[in-house]
């Protein structure tokens, strides 16, 4: 690896300028380096952070089953890395014009992971420095414990995906605000254990809000205490929720082995710990990333595309520009391409808001061609989609926007496939052009990891719950991260998981016979991982 | 051939089948049926958001394709590892993968590379009819953009993988057998050594195993039998260098150069040592239209197992001949035909044998050879009773060192009940030759451990 010729980096330098001008927001320096496919083999199973710790699985090629990616999807391969400065990687043979396109498209990026608050745990830090030290720890710790931290490091990284950046994100927003007694009145109390109806919830309001205004000293602690008396059972509720939120981490699987394993307290094992963390900070470290990626993949496209065509410097290569462009940004017939979709979406919201259609004057207006003629001029597009830009992670992204409107512009569908069984073939077909189901589509596509509360029962065994969301547990995975688990706890872990109950096939239909659609029977299971063998019980 | 095919069925039910074996057969026909007439519109190219990156986007350059085997460590070191780790009381983790490496000449080749899988708890897709097909229940589906009413479609693919696409498709055989060669010994050595698969005991037999014979292949200097000209000329004008006699600019009188004794070099008659193959191994598969996707795939899979050991076992002096079989058997000349060729018409095992067996006599095979058959199937057998294949089998028992018969179930039938199981076990031959036969039933989803466990079972 090595940096890019003077040339190109001046040239890159006049694209920064460019992009400030137009608005984009990010760090003065940045790291462009040229690499060869060689590099790009050591570097991409490290996620192309070239400081990353080795570990043996990265040496061996990771099966490539297919459905890879619908089952475990991942960050290989990117362009440009969230460190700071940033890096990025080009090709030695780059013309120019490409380059300048690339850099592009990488600023979009950079912008994107120094704005975007999903990514504010990685703010305050440069990645590649931190990751370096953890390298040369887990070498260290090598050189001692041997195999041992290859083991600690695959146990570990089982169960990566089941840290809690959600809470991380919240304790950084929070401050370590604590939970107070009306916030848990309005926020929870109400709305979950009572389940009051909307006007009783704003009658509720209204009290509070009375008791305010009459009494500005003391108006909080007397509708506690008017709270108080109307549910006896408020405050020891409140007490356990409070007591919830100050242990914190809950859904942090290896946060949590890490506080409350006896096995991995012994002073002989301490050094575990150490190896756990590491692991842990580098799967959060990348969390943000991949619960981006439409938005993120699309902010560089619409960028790109916007800035690359208004630099003087590039002209006679509109060309060329367009043959990668199309390539990069076009809808295939069939799949989701997150650069176009994204991309799509970007301009889309621009110009709903720059017509002043993201209001509700517009949504209530239902004569089609008044809605196309519909143009309030706000001149407020692009501030708007820079708020985007800020607050959005992807499922919330394509839940808030993706319309009617934006299907019939981009003639989006949903495919699906049946069985001809005249011809033995799987037949593509449109399913649907509704958004709804659209929308269903994409989000049930997106990065979801399962959802899961840890508890300690009588018998001292670890219970991992799995929060059903009707998805079953990928099941041949189960008992190799069951395994790990249990060496890090020390002791018997369990696992509850939802399955579906299996179709049992009548043995005289002929197979692959059109069958009506059913409705699922799910059914809880129990895993247990004892002594390295594990037990499968319905409970 | 439709129509031999259903003469062949007709002639059959006239015997009497029982519906479960008519609709089997029925169905091969009718699988056969596509072949001829089936052609698909388009197969839609599918990638899930999260297999679009940038460096394939943005620099069209290709290394997310690049496997990763330069950087792979040695994989003897891995697999070492991999031992420790079942001493420390985990299961084992490396996987011996087989790859085919799709070539753009079309002719895939079978790399052999070490995987493995990091296993995490994940979401799965509902499955809910077991192909795990989520057709029409409402659920999953994949994007899509451009034209097309509600309910039209758009394209098609294949149940059964069309030749060509991915696995156990059909591809030209040449040039590909280097590959499977060099890679297939070492797999061979760490399934002995790393898998602990038995070696094979030594039978004594009576013959030496090497001969001797006479070739002009041996060089000296002075004396000989024949000269070897060019050499000689080599060393003249090495001589004559030294001498300085020739030098670096002008032409060269050949009349005066200087020629020494010892620049004479001959070739003389010596004595060669040549290997004598030990075995001979009959690959045998059934082709047949029942056997597509993964039965083929896992039959495949284990014959490249047991091949390597053999070549291992024998230090590469293994003949093989690879048979495959429908209706009728044929033989194909190498590993790379008979991996990748694609299914065909229906089912006779006995046919299979037939041949191995005409070939071991035409060619009097078993006089000097171990004799190895190892033939794989999905179990239909359209000579429902066996009554042709038992008394090939009895006939091959006779001189065969060992025969494995492996039934990958295809999942259409009952598990434990398919045709050829169901005949040999009633022939009493695996009591009988306990020996000499042996059987080994997978479902349709083995994994690899068992596999090779599988060989244990048929090759021990």
């Amino acid at each position: 690896m090595e940096l890019v010729s003077q040339h190109a980096k001046k040239i890159m330098e006049g694209c920064k300028e460019r992009a400030r001008d137009a608005g984009l927001r990010f760090q003065d320096q940045s790291l462009e380096y040229i690499v060869t496919n060689r590099d790009f083999l050591q570097l991409s199973p490290k996620n192309m952070i070239p400081t990353l710790y080795d570990y043996w699985v990265q040496d061996v090629e990771v099966l490539k089953e297919q459905g890879q990616y619908e089952l475990y999807p991942n960050n290989p391969y990117e362009t440009v890395i969230n460190t700071r400065p940033a890096i990025s990687f080009y090709n030695d043979n780059n013309p120019d014009w490409l380059n300048v396109m690339i850099f592009y498209h990488v600023i979009g990026h950079i912008d994107f992971f120094q704005n975007n608050l999903f990514f504010a745990n990685t703010w305050n830090y440069d990645f590649a420095g931190k990751a370096l030290a953890d390298k040369r720890i887990i070498a260290k710790l090598r050189s001692e414990k041997g195999r041992w931290v290859d083991y600690i490091i695959e146990f570990a990284r089982s169960i990566d995906n089941l840290v809690g950046y959600f809470d991380l994100l919240s304790s950084l927003s929070e401050n370590g605000k604590k939970l107070t007694m009306t916030d848990y009145y309005f926020d929870v109390f109400l709305q979950e254990k009572e389940k009051k109806s909307i006007a009783a919830y704003v009658t509720e309001i209204e009290h509070y809000n009375k008791l305010l205004r009459e009494f500005p000293k003391d108006g909080e602690e007397r509708f506690v205490e008017y709270v108080k008396k109307k549910h006896a059972e408020f405050e020891s509720l409140f007490e356990r929720a409070a007591k919830e939120q100050n242990k914190g981490g809950k859904r942090d699987l290896l946060q949590f082995l890490m506080e409350n394993s006896k096995f991995l307290g012994r002073e002989e094992n301490k050094w575990m710990l150490t190896v756990i963390e590491v692991v842990r900070a580098t799967s959060l470290y990348f969390q943000p990333q991949i619960r981006t990626k439409i938005l993120n993949e699309g902010w560089a496209s619409y960028w790109h595309d916007n800035l690359f065509l208004r630099d003087d410097r590039i002209r006679g290569h509109e060309v060329d520009y367009a043959v990668i462009n199309a390539k990069v940004t076009s809808m295939p017939r069939v799949g989701l391409n997150p650069y176009a979709l994204g991309m799509r979406l970007f301009s889309f919201l621009e110009d709903q808001a720059e017509k002043g259609k993201m209001t509700f004057d517009y949504r209530r207006i239902s004569d089609h061609h008044e809605r196309k003629l519909y143009n309030e001029n706000t001149d407020r597009g692009k501030e708007f989609i820079f708020s985007v830009r800020e607050n959005f992670c992807d499922s919330m992204f394509i839940n808030a926007f993706i319309d009617q409107e934006f299907v019939d512009m981009h003639r989006l569908f949903v495919v699906d496939r049946r069985l001809n069984k005249e011809r033995m073939t799987w037949e593509y077909y449109v399913r649907s052009r509704k958004a709804e189901q659209y929308k269903a589509m994409v989000a049930d596509s997106l990065y979801h990891p399962p959802s899961i509360t840890v508890t300690i029962d009588d018998d001292n065994a670890l219970v991992i719950n799995h929060v059903f969301e009707g998805k079953p547990l990928y099941r041949d995975y189960i008992e190799g991260a069951l395994m790990g688990i249990e060496f890090l706890w020390g002791g018997k872990a369990c696992l509850y998981t939802s399955e579906p109950e299996p179709v049992k096939k009548d043995p005289n239909q002929t197979d692959k016979e059109e069958q009506p659609p059913r409705e699922i029977k799910w059914r809880r299971i129990r895993y247990t991982m004892k002594d390295k063998k594990m037990t499968r019980v319905q409970v | 051939m439709k129509n031999r095919l259903r003469a062949l069925y007709h002639s059959l039910k006239e015997q009497g089948l029982s519906p479960e074996q008519d609709r089997m057969i029925r169905h091969e026909l009718d699988l056969l049926d596509l072949d001829d007439e089936h052609r698909c519109i388009i197969r839609p190219s599918t990638r899930s958001l999260y297999a679009y990156n940038d460096p394939e986007m943005l620099h069209s350059a290709s290394p997310p394709h690049l496997l990763a085997l330069n950087s792979v460590q040695s994989l003897d070191y891995l697999l070492e590892r991999d031992k420790q780790r079942e001493k420390d009381g985990f299961p084992r983790k490396i996987r011996i993968g087989k790859m085919v490496k799709p070539s753009q000449d079309g002719d895939d080749k079978v790399v052999i590379v070490p995987t493995t899988v990091e296993e995490k708890l994940l979401h799965d897709q509902v499955r809910v009819n077991e192909e795990g097909e989520g057709g029409g229940d409402g659920q999953g589906g994949q994007g899509g953009a451009g034209e097309g009413e509600e309910g039209e479609v758009i394209g098609e693919q294949p149940v059964r993988p069309e030749p060509g696409q991915g696995q156990g498709g059909a591809g030209q055989g040449d040039g590909g057998g280097h590959d499977v060669e060099s890679n297939a010994y070492d797999l061979g050595r760490i399934l002995t050594e790393q898998f602990e698969l038995p070696n094979l005991k030594d039978k004594g037999k009576k013959r030496s195993l090497t001969k001797y014979t006479y070739d002009l292949t041996d060089k000296n200097r002075g004396f000989g039998q024949i000269l070897d000209k060019k050499a000689t000329l080599r060393r003249i004008i090495q001589t004559n260098i030294a001498l300085q006699r020739i030098k670096g600019q002008g032409t060269v009188d050949s009349r005066k150069l200087l020629i020494s004794p010892k620049d004479k070099v001959y070739r003389i008659l010596s004595k060669e040592k040549d290997y004598e193959s030990q075995a001979v191994v009959f690959f045998v598969r059934d082709y047949s239209g029942s056997m597509g996707g993964k039965p083929t795939e896992l039959v495949v899979n284990q014959h490249v197992l047991i091949y390597s050991w053999l070549i291992y076992q024998y230090k590469n002096q293994v003949i093989t001949r690879f048979i495959l079989h429908d209706t009728e058997a044929k033989e194909v000349d190498n590993f790379q035909t008979y991996y990748n060729s694609s299914v065909a018409g229906g089912t006779q095992v006995s046919s299979a044998y037939a041949l191995v067996n005409k070939i071991v006599e035409d060619e009097t095979l078993e006089r000097d050879n171990n004799i190895y058959v190892f033939h794989g199937t999905d179990g239909d057998d359209w000579d429902t009773k066996g009554e042709k294949a038992i008394p090939e089998l009895k006939k091959m028992l006779a001189y065969a060192s060992r025969v494995g018969i492996t039934i990958a179930e295809n999942g259409y039938g009952i598990s434990g009940q398919t045709e050829v199981e169901k005949y040999i076990r009633r022939s009493g031959l695996l009591e009988e030759k306990q020996a000499l036969l042996r059987l080994d039933v997978i479902s349709k989803d083995t994994t690899e451990s068992r596999l090779i466990k599988g060989i244990r079972e048929l090759i021990s």
